[in-house]
C-alpha cells in the first residue's frame, strides 16, 4: 500500500481532478445506459463495447490523418446507425422478454464485438493523439492533459443537448412517453417500434461520443469494454432511474473512487476495485431496503 | 423403474469404458465430465431456484486455486514454487501427489461452500437482473483481485505439479478422466436424490413466486443459501480437478474465466433446457461436441461463433432441447394429453 495520498496533498487535489474529469464521461456513458433502460427495460451488456467501437472510430481517423476531436461529430452518427441495426437484428427479439434473457443476448452481443474488434484492429492498447498539450496548475504540482478538460467539456455539451432534444423535439417527446407508458403511447399513435430504435440509437450514438473522447484521452483496447459497462451500471443504480444531476454526480464520485483506488491499491487493483464497488453498493441498497422488507426492482 | 436401471448401468458402462474405447479422446471426454457438473451445479441455480448467476464461476476458480495451493503447500513453500514459475526444483514423489491431490480436492470442495453460505445472505436478497449483474460482478473482480496476489503466481500465473511417472505415459490422462467420471457420477447421484426431495419443490417454489413461497411459510432465505452452498460444493470439485487437467492457472484465462467457462455454463444448461434433470447433461454434450468442432475448424474465429451461438439460443430456443422434446412429445414426461385440445392448439398456431 502506499500512502503518498497522504503525505503530498497536491496528490489528493491531481486525483480528485481527474477524477471529476474523468467522471463525466463515465456520467455520459451511464446517460445512455439509463435512457435505453428507461425507456425499453434492458440492461445493455455491450454498453462498454459500443464504447471501444466508437473510440476505435476516432482512432482510425487519426491515422487517416484526420484529428481525432472530429471523431466526435463522425463517430456518434456511424454509431447511431449500428446501434439501429443491433435493434433490428437482435434487440426487438428480446424487447418483451424476460431479463435475463436479454442480459444474456446483450453477452452474447458484447463477446461477438470484442472478438470482432481484435480481429480488426488488433490487439494492441492503442491511443489517438490529440496534440491538446498540457495545463499546469499549482506551480506544476498538478498537471491536467488539456484533452481531458476538452472531453470533460465536450460530454457536458452532448449531455445538455440531448436533455434539450428530449425535451423540446417531437421525437424526445415519443421517447419520454413510451417510456411512462408504452401501451398508453402505442394507442395514442406513436410507432413504439420506431421510437425504441431510435432510442437505441440514440444510446450507441452517445457511446461512440464517449469512445471518441476516450480514445483521445486514455486509451483503448477491444477488451476494455466490460468495466465500461459495470461501471455505467453502477452510475445508473446509485442515482436511480430519470435522476440526471444524481447520474453526474454519482459518475464524477466513482472517478474519484477509482483515481484513489488507483494510487492507494496500485494500478492493479482498479478495475477489481471498480466491480468490488458495485457488489458492495447492491449489498449495502439490498439490506437497506430489506429493513421494509422491500427488494431491489 | 426397470428401463430406468437399463439406462443408468448402460451410461456408466460406457462411461467406465469410454478411455478405452477412445483412447484418443481421454482429455476430452474428462473436459466433457467437468462441464456436464458445471452444467449441472448452474442448473441448481438458474433452473430449479430462477436465480440466474453469472458468478459460479467464482468458486471454480476458487476451487481451481485451492486445489493446487493445498497440493504444493502440503509438501513445499508455496511462495517459492510459483516464484520459480513451474521449474522442477521441487518433484512431487507419487505418493505426495496423490494424497495432495485427494486433499486438495477436499478443501477445493469444501472452502468454495463456506464461502457461498457467508456471501450467500448478502447477495441472494438481491433479486432478477441486479442479481445477474452483481454476480457477474463478483466473478470478474475474483480475476482482477487474484491477478494480483503474489503467492498465487499473480499475473504469470500458477503451474500445477505435474503427473508422477508412473504407470506408462496414458496413466495421466485415465487418472483425470476417471477422477472427472467419479465427480460426474457423484454430482448426479447427490442432485438426482435432491430433486426427489422436497427441497426441489421448495426451489421451484421460489422461481415461480418468491413473495407467495414466504407468505406460504417457507424460509426462502435458507434454502436458497443451501441451493447456492451445493452448487458452489459440486462447483470448487469441478475447478480442482479441471486445474490439475489442465496443469496451469491464470487468474482471468484460466480460473476465473468469466468470458469463457462462466459463459458455457449458461449456455449449456439453457441448451439442454432449464429446471431439468437430463437438460444440462444433454446440453453441455451437444454444445461440447459443437464447440470442439468449432475451435478445430474455425480456429481464431471461435469467440466470434460463440457469440452468435449464445444471441441464436437466447432468442431463437430458449426453451432448450428438453423443452423442445416436452412440447413435442409430452406423453414421454407424464403429462396426460387431451389430443382434441392439442390439435385445436395447433390449428390455432
Amino acid at each position: 500500500m502506499d500512502f503518498m495520498v497522504f503525505q503530498y496533498p497536491m496528490i489528493t487535489v491531481q486525483a480528485c481532478l481527474d477524477g471529476i474529469l474523468l467522471g463525466i464521461l463515465f456520467a455520459l456513458i451511464a446517460y445512455g445506459m439509463a435512457l435505453q433502460w428507461g425507456v425499453m427495460n434492458i440492461i445493455n451488456i455491450a454498453q462498454g463495447d459500443l464504447v471501444i467501437l466508437g473510440g476505435y472510430i476516432a482512432y482510425f481517423m487519426y491515422l487517416y490523418g484526420i484529428h481525432p476531436a472530429w471523431g466526435v461529430i463522425v463517430s456518434p452518427i456511424i454509431m447511431y446507425f449500428v446501434g439501429v441495426g443491433i435493434y433490428k437484428l437482435v434487440i426487438n427479439k428480446v424487447v418483451d422478454r424476460d431479463l435475463f434473457i436479454s442480459i444474456l443476448a446483450t453477452f452474447g452481443i458484447s463477446i461477438l464485438f470484442m472478438q470482432l474488434m481484435n480481429f480488426a484492429f488488433g490487439a494492441d492498447v492503442v491511443l489517438a493523439n490529440s496534440g491538446y498539450g498540457t495545463t499546469f496548475l499549482f506551480d506544476s504540482a498538478v498537471v491536467l492533459p488539456n484533452s481531458k478538460i476538452f472531453s470533460a467539456f465536450v460530454s457536458i455539451v452532448f449531455a445538455i443537448g440531448l436533455v434539450i432534444y428530449m425535451k423540446k423535439s417531437k421525437l424526445g417527446r415519443a421517447i419520454r412517453a413510451t417510456a411512462q407508458n408504452a401501451r398508453a403511447a402505442k394507442i395514442l399513435g406513436v410507432d413504439t417500434e420506431k421510437v425504441y430504435a431510435a432510442t437505441f440509437g440514440l444510446n450507441a450514438a452517445l457511446c461512440g461520443v464517449a469512445g471518441a473522447l476516450i480514445s483521445i484521452t486514455f486509451t483503448i483496447h477491444p477488451y476494455m469494454g466490460l468495466p465500461y459497462t459495470i461501471r455505467s451500471f453502477m452510475i445508473v443504480i446509485v442515482a436511480g432511474l430519470g435522476n440526471l444531476p444524481g447520474v453526474a454526480m454519482s459518475g464524477m464520485g466513482l472517478g474519484v473512487f477509482e483515481e484513489f483506488a488507483d494510487y492507494i491499491l496500485g494500478t492493479e487493483f482498479r478495475i477489481g476495485s471498480v466491480f468490488l464497488l458495485l457488489v458492495l453498493i447492491l449489498v449495502y441498497r439490498r439490506f437497506k431496503l430489506s429493513r421494509k422488507r422491500e427488494y431491489l426492482k | 423403474m426397470n428401463k430406468n436401471v437399463l439406462l443408468y448401468s448402460a451410461i456408466l458402462i460406457f462411461g467406465l469404458a469410454a478411455p478405452f474405447v477412445f483412447p484418443a479422446f481421454k482429455v476430452q471426454l474428462s473436459i466433457l465430465c467437468v462441464l456436464i457438473v458445471l452444467a449441472i451445479t448452474w442448473n441448481i441455480q438458474g433452473g430449479e431456484m430462477g436465480y440466474n448467476t453469472f458468478g459460479n464461476i467464482l468458486f471454480y476458480g476458487l476451487g481451481m486455486y485451492l486445489c493446487a495451493s493445498v497440493q504444493v503447500g502440503m509438501f513445499f513453500p508455496l511462495a517459492e514454487w510459483t516464484e520459480s514459475g513451474g521449474e522442477k526444483t521441487f518433484v512431487h514423489t507419487p505418493t505426495q501427489f496423490f494424497q495432495g491431490m485427494a486433499a486438495g480436492l477436499v478443501v477445493a470442495a469444501i472452502v468454495p461452500t463456506i464461502v457461498a453460505g457467508l456471501i450467500g445472505y448478502a447477495i441472494l436478497g438481491l433479486r432478477g437482473h441486479y442479481f445477474a449483474i452483481c454476480t457477474l460482478g463478483l466473478g470478474v473482480a475474483a480475476g482482477e483481485i487474484s491477478g494480483g496476489i503474489e503467492i498465487i503466481g499473480a499475473g504469470q500465473g500458477f503451474t500445477t505439479p505435474p503427473f508422477p511417472n508412473v504407470g506408462g505415459l496414458e496413466a495421466r490422462g485415465e487418472f483425470f478422466y476417471f477422477l472427472s467420471f467419479g465427480a460426474l457420477v457423484l454430482t448426479f447421484i447427490a442432485v438426482r436424490a435432491i430433486y426427489s426431495t422436497r427441497f426441489r419443490l421448495i426451489l421451484n417454489a421460489i422461481r415461480d413466486n418468491e413473495d407467495k413461497a414466504e407468505a406460504m411459510g417457507i424460509e426462502t432465505m435458507k434454502y436458497k443459501i443451501i441451493g447456492w452452498m451445493v452448487s458452489a460444493f459440486f462447483c470448487g470439485l469441478a475447478g480442482g480437478i479441471m486445474g490439475g487437467l489442465v496443469g496451469y492457472i491464470d487468474s482471468t484465462d484460466v480460473a476465473f474465466d468469466g468470458r469463457e467457462m462462466g459463459v458455457f455454463m449458461v449456455l449449456m444448461a439453457i441448451l439442454g433446457g432449464k429446471g431439468t434433470l437430463w437438460g444440462p447433461i444433454i446440453g453441455a454434450t451437444v454444445f461440447h461436441i459443437f464447440k470442439e468442432g468449432f475451435w478445430t475448424f474455425f480456429l481464431g474465429w471461435q469467440y466470434v461463433a460463440l457469440g452468435v451461438l449464445i444471441v441464436v439460443i437466447v432468442i431463437y430456443f430458449p426453451e432448450g432441447i428438453m423443452g423442445w422434446l416436452r412440447e413435442k412429445y409430452p406423453e414421454r414426461f407424464g403429462e396426460v394429453v387431451d389430443e382434441a385440445d392439442r390439435k385445436a392448439q395447433v390449428e390455432l398456431k
